[in-house]
């Protein structure tokens, strides 16, 4: 593959370019859903191309195809320079980028068992058990499950004399039971919503999750759920489960501290941010006992934004987002870097496809473990609600006020769940919501949840993130607004 | 020619736009494929064949800082053997690679039960012709790109704001064939511009999307932004309330937008549709008629469906009465209905979908929505909308980039920007004028023609510090 990237380094050198990096990149997917014991999409994928991303006359220009021969190799290269030029004639300032070094590396996502080396019919049984579970259970209207897997090689060059090869195969699988009475549609998913659980391992994710016992857990969930009382509307406490708080990190941390939409780039479309760069090691995020660490290194765990290098050829890092309550930093690239100032890129440039321009993305935005236990935690507390399991999310283009409802809730009296509340939700402002963490459960509670279905960008791109989170408290939130009779128009 | 020594583009040393494989052409990969896979002995088999050209020019603090382009053919291969189907796609078309999806879309198929519902692949249609590939817009170079982004940043910085935005170009065409000797083409073009003013720390926007890139005039968009960020600055916070509102298209596109899968007949058979036991009911205002049709000018996309059947006008809703639904050949079955061409691309668990919403419009204008409101709202454009409650039809979202009061008649002032709960089904029972119908483009939903709209008692739960 390092023919064609040595040809469009090349090409694009002698037509101009000041600095050139491309992307060969072959990608494999496999989706299997099932509905109501029927299959239904069962499909593969497979996808080959290159992308050339080109400095010419200080601005940038993309292009991209897939026609890897030496006629489709040098045409895009000569395009990316052409579109770069016209670029230069409305730019703003010429681009510079904070220094990186050279790499030359070959690195593979540990994985035990391939995706693609187990029988089809293995991982349908255990989508179709599932499902047959989920269906015993009376009143359950619809079911549905997937599974989905994912390998891609990518070969990156670049005109500093980075030759970088990654390899990364991520898994994920998800149930979900429905249930339709009177006036109401209920669900429950496991182990998480809109997809599932993914993550940067093999079928042994799969294996892990246990799929069968939890289908009918959740199918009784989501019938019980029509029985339940209604989630009031009022301040309180508030505790969240992980994978709910997870989407709480990835909307109200991961997305604000990143440094395209803080520098108006994102403007138009994803918006901007309050975390303008006067609040850097100014901002008083969250509460004292809050961390969290923007970690893209195999150490942080096997999540959907762990890798060796970036898309722009930046060995993965940690960063520190919030530090005992107080902002640190953001998600930044190497122009990004260098236009506030910063030595060095944080490497988190990232793309969905040989035909799609590296932008800055959230890697795994985690909030990291507490001291408590989840028992303790609920033990400790007086009055409160226990919501579980996205069903919603919203949040404004600045990123301070947002609201979310899920599956489920559980109201807590006296230190114990005492009932299940259906229709929760809470809403409030993104550093009033952090400031108002008083307890976060300790490691044996903290799971790298894996969002697999980011949006950012024109052409929209779409990313799989990760974010470690334990449950958690937050006091005096406001909860129940989303159900309000108001909204329903009754 | 082989499928293999296609020439699918011509470029030059110079940013002149790609061009799309010939007719001819997508009709060798489909033949080839056919071919090959008759000699697998696969009983039928069904060619997808997409290719896309498309460029985009993005700017922001007033000067371009992205500029992309793509080019790209997949084929996606569906086999059915023994009753049973499953697809593959690859973007490599020599004979090689189209044996080796053939394959791999076999072995799926063979890991899985068979299926009782399967149908047979539909037989050669008739297709009536929709022109929607436009020349001039096909044209379009990063040059003319660049040009119209400078211009408007131009009039930002005379203003003292600060221009975001998008303009793309591009074009995309699609062939179905199938081994009972279907055969359904169609290509497009497309254009979009989209831009936001910001003036301290207010903003507006204004987008516009056509095949034809002459429908609008970016220069005029990047004024009308401009001239309603200058009006968004200094909002005032009001409380949260109900409110009557004056919704732009965009802004009713974005919410209605997310009624289009409660029309799928499959999902009222898998009983998550809003229409559930509403069949025939006054659901909605008697002001409120729903059609989808692929062939209302002012629509874009394919006379015809993921199996290749022509797609058919439908009256969903007739008078806030929703009366119809659309049906793949799947669920049409099921139903006892004939198909109405909207089926997804098989195998698929979803079925089916109405894709070009056009609504009733009616004859009031903005400006007398305004005049005619006591005190309301103005709403330019919704963000971030997502479902609450998928029977009462509850979203949330937010305003944003020009929310304005709207007292005695006149656009009195700044708001800052609100989060609402709404129901839908409430806010088309609410809706007291409506404007023309339109082709509207906002960042949640797909293309549709929907007009303004005045709605009475929206709900406005909580207000932001912007």
């Amino acid at each position: 593959m390092y023919n064609w990237t040595n040809l469009a380094l090349e090409t694009a050198r002698l037509r101009g370019a000041t600095y050139t990096d491309v992307r060969v990149m072959h990608q494999r997917q496999r989706d299997l859903t099932t509905k109501n014991g029927k299959v239904g999409t069962l499909a593969q994928s497979e996808s080959i191309g290159l992308g050339i991303r080109v400095l010419a006359g200080g601005a940038w220009g993309f292009a991209s195809t897939d026609r890897l021969t030496r006629e489709g190799v040098e045409s895009c290269a000569i395009q990316a320079v052409a579109i770069a030029k016209a670029s230069a004639s409305a730019k703003r300032n010429d681009v510079v980028m904070a220094d990186e070094q050279p790499y030359v590396d070959s690195w593979q996502s540990p994985f035990r068992k391939d995706p693609f080396e187990i029988p089809l019919e293995t991982q349908l049984a255990l989508l179709l058990d599932a499902d047959a579970e989920m269906r015993r259970v009376k009143g359950v209207t619809l079911t549905e499950t997937d599974m989905q897997f994912r390998k891609s090689d990518s070969w990156f060059a670049s005109s500093i004399g980075s030759r970088i090869h990654q390899r990364k195969v991520t898994s994920g699988c998800g149930i979900v039971a429905t249930s339709f009475k009177g006036e109401e549609i209920q669900k429950r998913s496991y182990p998480n919503s809109f997809g599932g659980q993914h993550a940067l391992l093999g079928y042994e994710l799969i294996e892990s999750l246990d799929l069968v016992k939890n289908a009918a857990i959740i199918a009784e969930e989501a019938v019980a759920l029509h029985s339940a009382a209604q989630c009031p509307e009022k301040k309180g406490t508030l505790l969240l489960g992980g994978s709910q708080l997870g989407l709480q990190i990835h909307e109200s941390v991961g997305h604000p501290i990143e440094l395209d939409r803080v520098l108006g780039e994102e403007a138009n479309f994803a918006g901007t941010s309050f975390l303008t760069l006067d609040q850097v090691n100014h901002l008083k995020y969250a509460s004292d006992i809050v961390n969290v660490v923007a970690d893209a290194r195999l150490e942080h765990g096997p999540g959907l934004g762990t890798f060796a290098y970036d898309d722009e050829g930046v060995p993965a890092q940690c960063t520190k987002i919030i530090e005992d309550g107080q902002f640190r930093g953001y998600l930044s690239n190497r122009e990004t870097a260098r236009l506030i100032g910063l030595d060095r890129s944080s490497g988190t440039m990232r793309t969905e496809g040989w035909n799609r321009l590296p932008i800055i993305r959230m890697t795994n935005v985690s909030l990291l473990p507490g001291n408590w236990n989840l028992d303790d935690l609920i033990e400790s507390t007086d009055e409160g609600i226990l919501m579980e399991t996205n069903r919603s999310w919203s949040i404004d283009d600045r990123r301070y006020q947002f609201q979310f409802s899920t599956e489920i809730g559980w109201e807590i009296k006296g230190g114990k769940k005492v009932r299940m509340l259906k229709n929760p939700s809470y809403s409030g402002i993104t550093t009033e919501f952090w400031n108002s963490c008083d307890a976060i459960c300790n490691a044996d509670h903290w799971t790298l949840w894996g969002t697999p279905n980011c949006g950012k960008g024109q052409p929209m791109q779409t990313m799989g993130t990760g974010h470690g989170a334990s449950p958690s408290r937050f006091r005096n939130i406001h909860i129940g607004a989303a159900f309000s009779e108001q909204a329903a128009g009754k | 020619m082989s499928a293999s020594s296609r020439k699918r583009a011509t470029r030059t040393s110079s940013p002149s736009p790609i061009q799309l494989s010939s007719e001819r052409d997508l009709r060798k990969i489909i033949d080839t494929t056919l071919r090959l896979s008759k000699s697998l002995g696969v009983e039928e088999t069904e060619v997808h064949v997409d290719e896309v050209a498309d460029a985009l020019t993005r700017f922001a603090n007033n000067g371009i800082h992205q500029n992309v382009a793509e080019h790209g053919l997949t084929v996606a291969i569906r086999t059915v053997f023994e009753g049973r189907t499953a697809r593959a796609t690859t973007n490599r078309v020599e004979e090689d690679s189209l044996r080796a999806t053939i394959e791999g879309a076999l072995s799926l198929a063979a890991s899985q039960p068979k299926n009782p519902l399967l149908l047979p692949m539909p037989g050669r249609q008739e297709y009536r012709r929709v022109n929607r590939f436009i020349k001039s817009t096909a044209a379009i170079t990063p040059d003319d790109r660049a040009q119209a982004v400078r211009r408007a940043c131009d009039l930002a910085l005379q203003h003292g704001q600060v221009a975001a935005g998008i303009f793309s170009t591009g074009q995309a065409q699609t062939a179905i064939g199938n081994s009972r000797g279907l055969l359904a083409v169609y290509r497009d073009t497309h254009a979009e511009f989209s831009i936001t003013m910001q003036e301290k720390s207010s903003a507006s926007w204004a987008k516009s999307n056509s095949a034809d890139v002459r429908n609008f005039d970016t220069q005029k968009l990047a004024a009308r932004a401009s001239e309603k960020a200058r009006l968004a600055v200094a909002p005032k916070e009001l409380p949260a309330g109900r409110y009557t509102v004056i919704l732009e298209p965009s802004a009713v596109l974005d919410l209605v937008g997310f009624l289009f899968y409660d029309f799928a007949a499959t999902a009222l058979q898998d009983k998550r549709s809003c229409l559930n036991e509403r069949m025939g009911k006054q659901l909605f205002g008697k002001n409120i008629s729903i059609y989808d049709d692929a062939y209302h000018p002012l629509q874009l996309g394919a006379p015809f469906d993921g199996e290749g059947l022509p797609r058919q006008k439908v009256h969903l809703v007739d008078r806030g009465v929703p009366r119809n639904l659309v049906y793949s050949r799947n669920s049409a079955k099921v139903a006892k209905k004939s198909p109405t061409g909207h089926g997804f691309m098989l195998p698929n668990e979803y079925g089916e979908a109405p894709l070009n919403l056009v609504f009733d419009g009616g004859n009031s204008s903005l400006d007398e929505m305004i005049s005619s409101t006591d005190r309301g709202l103005l709403v330019t454009r919704l963000w971030y909308i997502r479902e609450v409650d998928p029977y009462e039809k509850i979203m949330t979202g937010m305003t944003r980039d020009g929310l304005f009061l709207v007292e005695k008649g006149k656009v009195a002032s700044a708001v800052r920007n609100f989060r609402f709960n709404q129901s839908l089904l409430e806010m088309l029972r609410n809706v007291e004028l409506l404007g023309p119908a339109v082709r509207a483009t906002g960042e949640e939903a797909f293309e549709m023609v929907v007009p303004a709209m005045k709605v009475r008692d929206f709900h406005f739960s909580e207000v932001t510090k912007f």
